[in-house]
């Protein structure tokens, strides 16, 4: 039964994982491409110069295939809450359900009427009214990102909530903490200007292509410039957010930060690691190096995390076992309470059932001196605490090495427009067409921080995600996963084949 | 004002008669639809909760019950 489960909570994960990282491909782009549009066609308003326009329709031909062909797929992240996460989604339902919901049919109302103006509208409104309604589109489709952000923040934060034990739920006591909460404030600041460095670098590298070829270079070196001032502005932001971001990990997912950076043994005057290879034999507890071969940089983990270089930062070991002298309680202390908070829990529900109010009402006034634990009665072992480190510290590198080249990038092509010579700069216009690639490896790697990092949290410190899962055979969830990875491929190849096309046609289509 | 819906409705249907690359992504958005909402959704995602249980409170016993069994037999 446990091995069974066990397959079931990973196949749903795996299918989740997959799901959520495809759609990921499509969203990104449209957030930010929107604006980049939205400049465009700005300029041409304002110069009345014809060559603008047809740039502008050129790029929001691009974004009119990436949304059609990623509409949608976020839905099938909702089938899933309802098949696979029943336990989770019954339980979350008071908080986001509405909100959800809300967000779907603003969206919706927003595509239906400002998007068939920006494609049907050129010549049958004003040039002022299309602008807006250009506008609105970057506007609503950004904020059409706010909730589902919202509902992660809440996820890796929980707060504005309280448990309610006869129905199994999380029920909304304040409405702007868990909408301003400072994770999702963070998450939505991150992802949306992430979003607009990616599309930077779409818009970039494909007009970066397009010098390569020696075609529409005017149009091309026009579309490079607004897109390498928005990125690096964008990467800029990009930074702030992240380490902003960062800071908010440290306070609030410890675990996560030193899962992020390796760091097993707390420490003041702690590191970043520039560089290194994981020892992936590594375990919580145990005497083993955690890196083969790495490359410190001293102090600077504990400025990230405390906005001081001499602090201490607490590592996977403090958090798992506790460290007494820093007043660390560990996993395996919360794992006490936390099993006390179950049992009163249950012992709840089961005087509840028999009607005995002594009872139930005992049982509940323990259960709510212990339920800030809840989530750690579920683990069997205190090192199931810790996230798999060795995933989550390559894709924070990577995410931030990545991060750190593309304004590099923007600022050549910046300097070499300036000096007029761009067409020329044979490998600066790879290296932007290659920088598309890259741009979505970076995207991802960060969601894949964000989502593995919180394992095995469901609800931080609240459900684990094994207990978030229904019981239903691994057999349905396996059947499933292949189908949206055959239906998910082929809408990406669709994608890429249209885009190709169209970017082969120019703008002359 | 009685002109307006039909302002609207010739603004949508010219618009979606003068598209070229626009019906190829519809199609593609067409067979999306239907694949997720008539074949995926229909046979393969059903909503565990709503069809197994009748009332939110048993809806709400069972998820009590889950969340509070024994480790093992999770």
């Amino acid at each position: 039964m446990e091995d069974q489960l066990l397959t079931t909570v990973d196949w749903a994960r795996a299918q989740f994982a997959l799901t959520a990282m495809y759609h990921w491909i499509f969203v990104p782009l449209t957030l930010g491409l929107s604006f980049l549009i939205a400049f465009f066609e700005s300029i041409y308003v304002k110069t009345g110069n014809e060559e603008w326009k047809k740039l502008t329709k050129f790029w929001m031909t691009l974004f009119g295939i990436n949304f059609a062909i990623g509409v949608a797929t976020g839905i099938i992240l909702e089938f899933q809450f309802g098949t696979n996460w029943s336990n989770y989604s019954w339980m979350v339902g008071d908080i986001f359900g509405a909100p959800l919901a809300i967000e779907g049919i603003f969206a919706f109302f927003i595509e239906a009427t400002f998007f068939a103006v920006m494609f049907f509208g050129w010549h049958r409104v004003s040039k002022g009214f299309h602008l807006f309604s250009t506008w609105m589109v970057a506007v609503g489709s950004n904020l059409s990102a706010v909730w589902i952000l919202v509902a992660n923040g809440w996820m890796q934060f929980p707060i504005g909530m309280n448990f309610n034990p006869d129905t199994a739920r999380f029920e909304m006591q304040n409405f702007w903490e868990v909408a301003l909460s400072p994770v999702a404030v963070h998450k939505f600041t991150h992802t949306t200007s992430s979003s607009f460095l990616l599309a930077s670098l779409f818009v970039v590298g494909i007009s970066a292509l397009f010098l390569l070829q020696e075609r529409h270079q005017k149009m091309a070196k026009r579309s490079m410039v607004v897109a390498a001032v928005f990125g690096f502005i964008a990467s800029i932001f990009v930074a702030f957010t992240g380490d902003e971001a960062a800071f908010s990990v440290a306070q609030r997912q410890p675990m996560k930060l030193a899962a992020m950076e390796g760091l097993y043994v707390g420490q003041e005057k702690a590191p970043i690691i520039a560089m290194g290879i994981i020892n992936s034999s590594k375990k919580p507890g145990d005497d083993l190096p955690a890196f083969y071969q790495e490359v410190k940089i001293p102090g600077l983990l504990s400025l990230l995390a405390n906005r001081d270089p001499n602090s201490f930062v607490p590592g996977i070991n403090d958090l798992v076992f506790g460290n007494a002298e820093r007043n660390i309680v560990g996993a395996e202390q919360r794992m006490v309470t936390g099993k006390i908070a179950l049992a009163e829990l249950a012992r709840y529900k089961y005087a509840k059932d028999k009607g005995d109010d002594t009872e139930s009402a005992a049982a509940l006034s323990i259960f709510d001196q212990h339920k800030g634990d809840l989530g750690y009665g579920y683990l069997n072992n205190p090192a199931e605490a810790a996230p798999p480190v060795a995933t989550t510290f390559y894709s924070f590198h990577i995410m931030v090495v990545l991060g750190t080249l593309f304004p590099v990038i923007f600022l050549l092509v910046l300097y070499f427009a300036y000096k007029g010579t761009l067409e020329y700069q044979r490998w600066l216009n790879l290296a932007c067409f290659f920088s598309i690639f890259l741009g979505y490896v970076a995207s991802q790697a960060g969601w894949v921080v964000a989502e593995v990092g919180r394992q095995p949290w469901a609800i931080q410190g609240l459900l684990p995600v094994g207990v978030a899962t229904t019981n239903i055979a691994a057999s349905n969830v396996q059947t499933t996963f292949f189908m949206f990875l055959t239906l998910f491929t082929a809408l990406l190849i669709a994608e890429i084949r249209i885009m190709m096309k169209q970017i082969k046609i120019g703008p002359e289509a | 004002m009685t002109t307006l819906p039909k302002r609207l409705y010739f603004f949508y249907r010219d618009g979606f008669r003068s598209m070229v690359l626009g019906k190829t992504l519809w199609k593609i958005i067409a067979i999306k639809l239907f694949i997720m909402f008539a074949v995926l959704k229909l046979f393969f995602f059903p909503n565990h909760l709503a069809s197994n249980f009748n009332t939110e409170q048993e809806r709400a016993g069972h998820v009590l019950e889950n969340i509070t069994r024994p480790a093992p037999d999770r």
